[in-house]
């Protein structure tokens, strides 16, 4: 097959599959629609990795090409166009095994839903939608994808539209997603104005030129042109990376399916913004300000988020505050110009974290949909599967020497150490000490799921259908199907491994160096690179720095606190109340958006629309001149009284005045 | 050749003619007349298509004859790249109209096919004229229809928003009358391309310009004199209120394009400000006063009035770009936006107005508080709903999307503020648009109403579906869309920049 057809099928085939599964559920049924959405998605990911095997080993060159003309204006070319470097094989075979896995997944998890052909159109919608976005080889085509999985996801936190909660948390992640693209397309304004053109090539040819150009936005104050566009593009990633202060949609996703979560909230759409920065990297290599201003916002999202995951008792909610925390630690990375291990720590980061999400929704089908880990424990010798990969997601995640995130994390505090950007030092920190509470919350969810006391009871010959209380299950929890478990597996290996497997080529290679541009000067990965002697010494050094000895602390207090000495968790929590509700709260983000931004704006609509469109425009200008109208009209018809002698005395009244006039004017 | 226009304007009056001639005995007779005069004629728009010669702004399909000669009055007819897809728009919704009122209408039903017949005849008219007279001519027999549309199968407050809409349109336009008899007596022609080459005082210029604009301003309509629109809609049957979002706010915006901008270039320039700020407040403004609505008509028509804030804006924009850059780079981007946003918005809005039209049809009322999980029930409608009001807050791929996409690229050109202003529409949009999805298709089934309904039959899915493929086809492929108009803009920005002040 030519390479251009492949790469037209990527995207295509889910899309059909989308389209059968969707608008013919009926007729395909569903084993049909499964069916033709997993084979397309597993098309997807085969060619994507045929792409990646003929750049590897046959030396396949960049391709950047039209697929079609979208309009012409003015000389100005917005096309459909697909860009396929290194870093975009790496992005569609990660976004497409995933998907892949969670497609599987579903089966099990959404067995006895209704609504299983509408939820498998989605989610091959979405690796349509996803894949356009990382084969864009333009700015429009780029915003398009991006909506677009924005679309997805509204539409899957809300799957259960009957569930007031999840439309609520379906619409609040729009529109914070909308603010955040608010920013994003003035940045392609910027673009489009500055270069002509939105194509990446032209653009990012041009951008040394624009280099030295300001732009006046606020009273005379003047921006350097480029960090202007930077720190709008990045607005955009904040909303869809989900970073401090637009991550506020991300903990309500967790209202949607299980299966979603993992693909879209912790693998592949969240990470959008992570890649489109690193994308545009010859862009933001020219502004220090806007690297600085990424790096920061990252450090607040990685450990603030994290430690909020510490009191969170919902099992997804914790796996997805420790979400936030680590696409902070991407942002930090994209902040001190080490794109590649942001790229390589979104790599490693979409397989844990798949794998924990969707362990957790092994554990939530066992419990019967139960989401509170206070009515769970001891799980391990129900579901040893699940209990198993669960660990090994979790070495991962907290970065234990050999694991895929140990790789990934490490290099990342690493870069931040080396860098000497603007706020680097308390960055790095930040990062640090992120490890700890890493740690800290991973061991929590562990012991409090899996491990200790059964805190719920079986209910002999209560109705499995019916909604119990709390802590009481109709039958004995089991382990979770294949369907289910054998994507756990698939997850797991590649979570332990993958690091180890790939550090070298993609940090250290210059795998991604077609796809990313980082200043002279700026490149603390070749810096780090010169001290690195292959995978497995870095493991070994590791266990002689700081972050592996936060790491083992973490774990240390969390097995006392959770598994030893559960009085403790209570007695720091009557402690500190202050700590504590502020952070059961989330810092208060969405009592101050709810009070300012949602009320605010309905308030200052009622106004507008009461007081000044019905009450001054209607009330006044339009009704009251037709008053006016009336009232003139009644007193004019008073001199229509109908009885002749009025009229013929108005008569004679008005003739004596005119020739009164006349007399005096002659 | 053909008279292609005068066909097109002549076979839907005729055919309305026809349709009355039916009566009142035999609705069926009538209703396969005006469908069969409608269908005639969207396909004598295929010779229109097809034989518009897009690499010219010259007007095209010309035809002219005298009318009343003591005045120099013609019958003259011609199109180029901003009236053909307004012609073709309302071509499109000609048959739209004819199906989505074909079970719903008991009453009168020739009559009310009659009227829209006859409204769409006018409207090709108004779109085609290049007389002057012929034109105000048109633009007001307009109004009878629609007039009789909404005071005879109108809701309960119908009398208040007939008259309220007929005074409030009437008002405007009697400015502009004024306005182009000043026109024809200084040029001696009705021509409007005559007038396009007439110079002008600026003392002149602007009071023909607050003429025109009288007239247009309420068309379109602009904030502070958009209060008819929401009563208008809210008591128009639904085929009516389709007709008025869909084609009749376009009037106003084309009217900006064939007089105000051409006529009076110079009083354009020195009141854009004026125009950009009316529209920023159309958008913003009347943004948050559609996010609070309860009636699901008025949201649909605040935001119509706040979509249409992005024609005014990428019209007038371009006078801002010419004094920053010293040229036009950029102004076409934004007159195209203002002419995609005018075709994109007329499927989005009046695909909307059906929507609401197929829930009024089964439940009888329009509040947002009468309804709740219609998804439940009404699944496929539940589809079409969302789509929709996807569109209508700019979605990518979606027709909504290109025109303010490209307005916003545009004004980000002229000034940082006015992107940013007209951006806000991404959330402000997106609130009210979602907000209703979730009061009305989302949720569970609130009440016996809704736990009663019967999803969209086969007339209303081709109705729909018929409207998906235009908003998501336009959104996908705009490329012929714009392609028609490129001429006609190069040559209207050219000829605006040129002062005629000497």
């Amino acid at each position: 097959m030519d390479i251009k057809t492949i790469l037209l099928l990527v995207p295509l085939l889910p899309l059909f599959g989308a389209a059968v599964s969707g608008l013919l559920r009926n007729q395909v049924g569903r084993a049909g629609a499964h069916w033709v959405t997993i084979l397309a998605v597993a098309g997807s990911c085969l060619l994507s990795f045929w792409v990646l095997y003929l750049q590897m080993y046959e030396g396949l060159e960049t391709l950047n090409y039209s697929v079609y003309t979208w309009m012409v204006v003015e000389g100005v070319t917005f096309e459909v166009g697909f860009l396929v470097d290194h870093l975009t094989s790496l992005m569609m075979c990660v976004v497409t095994f995933v998907s892949l896995m969670v497609h599987i997944y579903t089966i099990g998890y959404m067995h006895d839903d209704p609504g299983y052909q509408r939820f498998f159109s989605y989610i091959n919608l979405f690796t349509f939608a996803m894949l356009m976005l990382v084969m864009a080889n333009n700015f429009m085509q780029l915003f398009f994808g991006w909506e677009a999985v924005g679309l997805v996801s509204y539409l899957l936190i809300g799957f259960w539209f009957k569930k007031d909660t999840a439309i609520f948390a379906n619409m609040k992640a729009f529109l914070v997603n909308r603010v955040g693209d608010f920013g994003f397309l003035l940045g392609i304004a910027a673009v489009l104005m500055t270069f002509g053109s939105l194509d990446y090539a032209t653009v990012f040819t041009a951008a040394p030129d624009a280099a030295g150009e300001t732009i006046s936005v606020i009273g005379g104050m003047e921006w350097g042109l480029l960090t202007f566009i930077c720190v709008c593009l990045f607005i955009g990633a904040m909303g869809k990376s989900a970073q401090a202060p637009l991550h506020v949609w991300l903990p309500d996703s967790m209202e949607g399916p299980t299966p979603i979560s993992a693909l879209i909230h912790a693998a592949t759409m969240v990470t959008a913004g992570i890649f489109m920065v690193a994308r545009m990297s010859p862009l933001f290599e020219l502004s220090d300000a806007a690297l600085s201003f990424v790096m920061l916002i990252g450090a607040f999202t990685a450990f603030f988020m994290g430690l909020i995951g510490i009191v969170q008792n919902d099992i997804k909610r914790v796996v997805a505050y420790s979400t936030l925390s680590q696409l902070g630690y991407m942002t930090v990375a994209l902040g001190v110009s080490a794109y590649s291990a942001a790229i390589f720590h979104l790599m490693t980061h979409a397989f844990f974290k798949a794998l924990l999400f969707l362990g957790a929704g092994s554990v939530i089908i066992a419990m019967h949909h139960q989401q509170d880990m206070r009515y769970m424990g001891g799980l391990r010798k129900y579901m040893p599967v699940t209990w198993i990969t669960a660990w090994l997601g979790t070495l991962a995640l907290v970065g234990f020497p050999f694991f895929a995130g140990f790789y990934s994390k490490d290099a990342i505090i690493e870069v931040v150490h080396l860098s000497e950007r603007f706020g680097a030092g308390v960055t790095y920190w930040l990062v640090v000490a992120g490890v700890f509470v890493t740690a800290m919350y991973s061991f929590r969810l562990l012991y409090l799921t899996f491990h200790g006391k059964e805190k719920f009871e079986v209910v002999e010959g209560a109705d499995p259908h019916a909604h119990l209380p709390d802590g009481q299950l109709a039958h004995k929890p089991h382990e979770s199907p294949l369907v289910v478990t054998i994507p756990l597996i698939l997850l797991a290996i590649p979570s332990v491994v993958i690091g180890w497997l790939t550090i070298e080529p993609v940090l250290f290679g210059g795998w991604l160096s077609d796809a990313i541009y980082v200043a002279e000067g700026n490149d603390v990965v070749a810096a780090l690179g010169e001290h690195f002697h292959g995978a497995t010494a870095m493991a070994i050094h590791g266990v002689q720095t700081v972050p592996f000895w936060l790491m083992l602390a973490g774990f240390a207090v969390a097995t006392l606190v959770w598994r030893f000495r559960p009085g403790i968790a209570a007695t720091t929590k009557a402690r500190l109340p202050g700590l504590y509700s502020l952070l059961d709260h989330k810092y208060y983000f969405d009592e101050f958006n709810q009070k300012v931004f949602a009320n605010g704006a309905v308030r200052l609509g009622q106004g507008l629309w009461k007081k000044a469109d019905a009450g001054f425009i209607d009330g006044i200008l339009v009704n009251g001149s037709a008053k006016l109208v009336g009232r003139v009209a009644a007193l004019v018809r008073r001199w229509q009284t109908g009885f002749l002698y009025d009229y013929a005395f108005s008569m004679i009244i008005g003739l004596i005045a005119i020739l009164g006039v006349w007399v005096v004017l002659r | 050749m053909m008279p292609l226009l005068s066909l097109l304007i002549w076979v839907p009056i005729l055919g309305g003619v026809a349709t009355l001639a039916a009566g009142d005995s035999r609705p069926t007779m009538a209703k396969w007349i005006s469908l069969l005069a409608a269908l005639v004629t969207l396909v004598l728009c295929i010779p229109l298509y097809t034989g518009f010669d897009n690499t010219t702004a010259a007007m095209q399909f010309e035809e002219m004859r005298p009318w009343i000669s003591a005045f120099d009055v013609n019958y003259h007819l011609g199109v180029d790249g901003f009236s053909v897809p307004l012609i073709l728009l309302t071509a499109f919704f000609g048959p739209l109209v004819v199906i989505a009122g074909w079970e719903v209408i008991k009453d009168k039903v020739h009559q009310y096919m009659a009227a829209f017949l006859i409204m769409e005849g006018l409207m090709v008219g108004v779109f085609s004229a290049l007389d002057g007279l012929l034109f105000y001519v048109f633009f007001e027999a307009m109004l009878i229809p629609m007039f009789l549309v909404i005071g005879i199968w109108g809701g309960p407050n119908r009398v208040y928003a007939t008259i309220k809409f007929f005074l409030y349109t009437f008002l405007g336009s009697v400015f502009m009358l004024v306005g182009i008899i000043y026109l024809y007596l200084n040029a001696g022609s009705w021509a409007i391309t005559d007038w396009h080459a007439l110079p002008l005082t600026m003392v002149e210029q602007k009071w023909i310009f607050l003429g025109l604009l009288a007239a247009f301003a309420v068309k379109i309509p602009m904030w502070p004199v958009h209060t008819w629109l929401p009563d208008a809609h809210v008591e128009a049957p639904t085929g009516g209120s389709v007709i008025l979002a869909a084609i009749m706010l376009k009037i106003g915006g084309y009217g900006f394009i064939r007089f105000s901008l051409p006529i009076t270039p110079d009083a354009a320039a020195a009141l854009d400000w004026l125009m950009i700020a009316l529209s920023l407040v159309a958008i913003v403004y009347i943004g948050f006063v559609a996010l609070v609505q309860q009636d699901m008509k008025k949201l649909i028509a605040y935001s119509s009035i706040s979509h249409m804030g992005f024609v005014t804006l990428g019209l007038f924009i371009a006078f801002a770009i010419y004094r920053n850059s010293g040229g036009t780079q950029g102004a076409g981007l934004g007159v195209e936006g203002a002419m995609v946003q005018m075709v994109s918005h007329g499927f989005i809005s009046g695909a909307l107005f059906l929507c609401v039209g197929v829930l009024y049809d089964r439940v009888h009322s329009r509040e947002i508080s009468a309804y709740g999980g219609v998804a439940n029930t009404m699944p496929w409608f539940a589809f079409f709903a969302v789509l929709f009001l996807m569109a209508n807050s700019g979605l990518p791929g979606t027709s909504g999307f290109v025109g303010e996409f490209m307005v916003i690229l545009a004004s980000f050109r002229a000034n940082f503020w006015f992107a940013a202003l007209a951006g806000l529409t991404l959330i402000l949009g997106a609130a009210y648009s979602l907000w209703l999805v979730k009061r009305v298709i989302f949720g569970a089934v609130a009440n016996k109403d809704v736990a009663a309904l019967r999803d969209i039959n086969g007339r209303e899915a081709l109705v729909l579906t018929t409207l998906a493929i235009a908003v998501v086809g336009m959104g996908v492929w705009p490329f012929p869309v714009v392609d028609m108009m490129h001429a006609s803009v190069d040559q209207l920005l050219a000829h605006v920049i040129q002062s005629k002040l000497n």
